[in-house]
């Protein structure tokens, strides 16, 4: 007989405001089997931890379950105070009475009743829970971070400082992200290239960064400490070891007028081309959609002029393996574009702005190329129409962030900042210029951060309107605003030579089959979603995979770079270990009733169920059963669902322990 | 957004009948989706009992009709969205087998309005609260469901030492 200790956590008040915690122990202290029962404004606090372990010695309790927050938050915790106390940890169940009951009900009565429900169903399962050992696997010290922007370079660079090998995965041709575009960065106004370039340079050089370029995860199979991750190299048509990044075939190629999406689309570059001169690595990637070689089969005239002879048109996709114990995710983000509204997205677009239509109206990416000394322009702010230095601009704030009815509610955190940046770096460019400000309110957030703000209105002479812009349309070569300035109550109209839309930010497109792929979960604008938003901000809910930079949330620079480095040494703490314990939730067979029938293999997504000859003395084979590898099995239990002779058991859900629930209904 | 009702402080009424529901979800989606729903605050019916399994593709259908034996009055199975099991494919493996099972439950002549399959993933607290709180008033409408309480019961019981002390006294055992 089992003598089962049951828990009721106050939580402060949360759980006690609507659920009457002391009834609860009282009533599930009468089922049979409970033999204590008690309650506690905090259990998970230390010495909330000491009754649970007083009561396991004191009073012989056999099994626990703790009523108290969700066991996502602390079962790890309450599994280890019971250890602590000499109980197996799978002998301690929780039973959540904070999210899914005192959290979302009122009436005191109705959620007291269904606490003790919830108790009592806990208590029927824990009746059935067996003890179960720890497994062990063993630690690949290595690890992916997918993504090579700011984020992925700075985990990148920690963690193989810290002394452990790093797959650097980076889709475009060159590491560097959208850093790497920018000219000035706020609130230092230092320049990007100057502070990001280095550390490019130093994920080339450094021994222990593997570095794939022009590629992408195609695959991920394993778990914590032991992924398998198949990377696909696209066909560069350029043997990088031979290659010496002289830049002759990209000087002769006669293909010169494809938009550098590097540069917004406002230069052109070549069909064999590096996205910027500052690539790393400095290696050429033939555009195979543009280049008349793959399009014709002649011309061929980069192969002539390469003197090492590094063009190499029959480079095929490769797929590489790499053994991986922990991912590092930093896809970063894309602009949400305005125009162009993406297949089967909710968001709706502003045509009102006529981004698109009108070429003087540029989002705030573009301006940076603008801005920017090796951009198009030589750092010259000029208009894309006709060249012309722009002698009253207006910048509109949140396009696209905090508008619900026009598909996404959140704000991109970056816009307020980089426009109070843009100002000044109009005005240092454009001296009689004016700089025109459509804002709902500024959200300046940070370390010297509202200084410069207030810097860009005080010393810098932008004209902050506060209101949205309801129109805007082109007049000859002009560009009329119409607006509202709400803080004095009048229509506003300017007349501007350009408009720079601050845009939202957007997880990368194709954000959600990246995580279908790594098993992660994300919300519904497809940021990553983080396993606890204040105390594991950098974890995912899957084991083994961290989060950096805006792929989990929109971020500036300082906040991605920390993140990144708080995922690295969540990374190193996990390499910290040689062997890793984990959750022994995995599938059994039993051997006497299995008939080999191999449903069960079937339907295993991880290839953990093997044939297993069960032989007699004299080496006679009896029958072939099911044997599921308890390194390799995931534990989501598919096969025991299937299993027709009910032959498989996932420890830990296993059917006794499911019906007992039912059944305590 | 707009889309996404909030059942925030909602007038709470009195009701004859109150279904029980069982919820039968994934630890990765569900479980998680509903625990957001308890962080923002939301408000639905306290009818829901919620069993947590690892993953939909774990969940027997025998536990459906065991939770309708055991007085269930609607059931609701919710996992991972198509594409998103944290196991790869094991709520397409829910899928086909739920789908198959569904016709069983109607040959048997089980409503199909009180079983209710559903996707919700771990960012969808707002989903959760729709789907339970669409639910219970549907099984709510529909009044209890006994046919299988009695089913069970039969099965139990052989009939012929019919007394209702003897019921009680078999049904505390």
């Amino acid at each position: 007989m089992s003598r089962i200790g049951v828990f009721v956590c106050h939580c402060g008040e949360n759980i006690s405001r609507t659920v009457d915690v002391e009834r609860v122990a009282a009533e599930v202290g009468k089922l049979p089997g409970v033999a204590f029962s008690t309650d506690y404004k905090y259990m998970c606090s230390d010495p909330g931890q000491g009754l649970i372990k007083k009561a396991i010695r004191e009073q012989r309790i056999s099994h626990v379950v703790v009523a108290a927050c969700s066991p996502r938050m602390h079962e790890k915790t309450f599994r280890k105070a019971v250890e602590a106390a000499g109980l197996n940890p799978f002998l301690c169940e929780m039973a959540n009475i904070r999210e899914h009951c005192s959290w979302v009900h009122e009436d005191r009565e109705e959620a007291t009743v269904k606490a003790i429900e919830i108790v009592g169903m806990m208590v029927e399962r824990v009746k059935k829970n067996r003890v179960l050992p720890t497994i062990t696997v063993p630690v690949t010290k290595r690890s992916l971070v997918i993504g090579g922007g700011i984020a992925g370079i700075q985990a990148a660079l920690d963690i193989a400082d810290a002394g452990h090998e790093v797959v650097l995965v980076e889709r475009e041709p060159s590491i560097g992200g959208h850093m790497a575009q920018l000219s000035e960065t706020f609130p230092t106004l230092d320049c990007s290239q100057c502070i990001m370039t280095p550390k490019m340079v130093d994920v080339a050089n450094h021994p222990r960064i593997k570095l794939y370029t022009y590629s992408e995860v195609e695959h991920v199979e394993g778990f914590i400490g032991n992924f398998q991750v198949t990377v696909r190299k696209k066909a560069r048509s350029v043997n990088e070891d031979k290659c010496t990044g002289c830049g002759v075939c990209m000087e002769k190629c006669p293909i010169r007028k494809i938009p550098n999406k590097f540069d917004c689309n406002l230069g052109t570059r070549p069909a064999i081309y590096v996205p910027f001169p500052q690539a790393v690595p400095n290696t050429p990637v033939i555009d195979r959609e543009n280049c008349t070689k793959f399009k014709t089969g002649k011309c061929g005239l980069c192969q002539k002029v390469c003197g090492p002879g590094a063009i190499d048109y029959e480079q095929e996709d490769r797929l590489i393996v790499e053994p991986v114990g922990a991912i590092v995710v930093a896809t970063g983000f894309d602009l949400y574009s305005i125009t162009e509204k993406p297949k089967g997205s909710a968001i709706k677009g502003y045509g009102e702005f006529g981004h698109g239509k009108i070429p003087d109206v540029i989002d705030g990416l573009t301006f940076e190329r603008l801005a920017s000394a090796s951009g198009p322009t030589g750092g010259k702010i000029l208009r894309p129409s006709d060249g012309r230095e722009p002698k009253q601009i207006v910048f509109i704030q949140c396009v696209g962030s905090r508008a619900r009815e026009k598909g996404i509610s959140y704000c991109s955190k970056i816009c307020c900042m980089y426009t109070a940046k843009h100002t000044m770096l109009y005005h240092h460019k454009v001296h009689d210029g004016q700089a025109y400000v459509f804002f709902m309110d500024a959200r300046t957030p940070g370390k010297n951060y509202d200084e410069f703000w207030r810097r860009s209105i005080e010393e810098e002479e932008a004209v902050y309107i506060r209101g949205m812009v309801s129109r805007l349309y082109q007049k000859g070569n002009k560009i009329v605003v119409m607006g509202s300035d709400i803080a004095v109550g009048v229509q506003v109209e300017i007349e501007a030579d350009m408009v720079v839309l601050a845009t939202a930010v957007q997880p990368r497109i194709g954000a959600d089959s990246l995580a279908q792929k790594l098993g992660i979960s994300y919300d519904k604008y497809n940021f990553y979603s983080e396993a606890h938003a204040k105390l594991r901000p950098v974890e995912c809910a899957t084991a083994g995979i961290y989060l950096a930079g805006v792929c989990q949330g929109p971020k500036d620079i300082p906040d991605a770079v920390s993140q990144a480095s708080a995922a690295a040494a969540k990374v190193m703490t996990l390499f910290a270990k040689d062997q890793l314990e984990r959750e022994p939730i995995v599938a059994r067979v039993r051997e006497a009733s299995c008939v080999g029938c191999f449903a069960c293999k079937k339907v295993c997504a991880y290839g953990a169920v093997e044939e297993k000859e069960i032989r007699d003395r004299q080496g006679n084979l009896i029958k072939v059963v099911a044997y599921v590898n308890p390194g390799v099995c995931a534990g989501c239990g598919t096969c025991q669902a299937t299993c027709p002779s009910k032959s498989v058991e996932l420890d830990g859900y296993t059917d006794e322990q499911m019906v007992a629930m039912i059944e305590a209904l | 957004m707009a889309k996404e009702k909030v059942y925030m402080h909602a007038e709470k009424q009195k009701h004859s009948f109150e279904p029980k529901i069982i919820a039968f979800v994934c630890t990765w989606c569900t479980y998680a989706g509903a625990d957001l729903a308890g962080t923002s605050r939301m408000q639905y019916p306290a009818n829901v009992r919620v069993l947590k399994f690892p993953c939909t593709g774990r969940i027997d259908p025998v536990f459906i009709l065991k939770a309708f034996q055991q007085g269930a009055d609607g059931v609701l199975v919710s996992g991972c969205h198509p594409g998103d099991c944290h196991y790869i494919a094991g709520n397409y493996h829910a899928r086909r087998r739920f789908a198959a099972f569904r016709k069983l439950l109607e040959f048997i002549g089980v409503d199909l309005d009180r079983l209710q399959f559903s996707w919700v993933s771990a960012a969808e607290g707002g989903k959760w609260v729709e789907v339970v709180t669409e639910l219970t008033e549907r099984v709510r409408a529909m009044g209890p469901m006994n046919e299988f309480k009695e089913l069970a019961l039969d099965e139990q019981w052989s009939g012929k030492l019919d007394s209702p002390e003897l019921k009680e006294a078999y049904n505390a055992i």
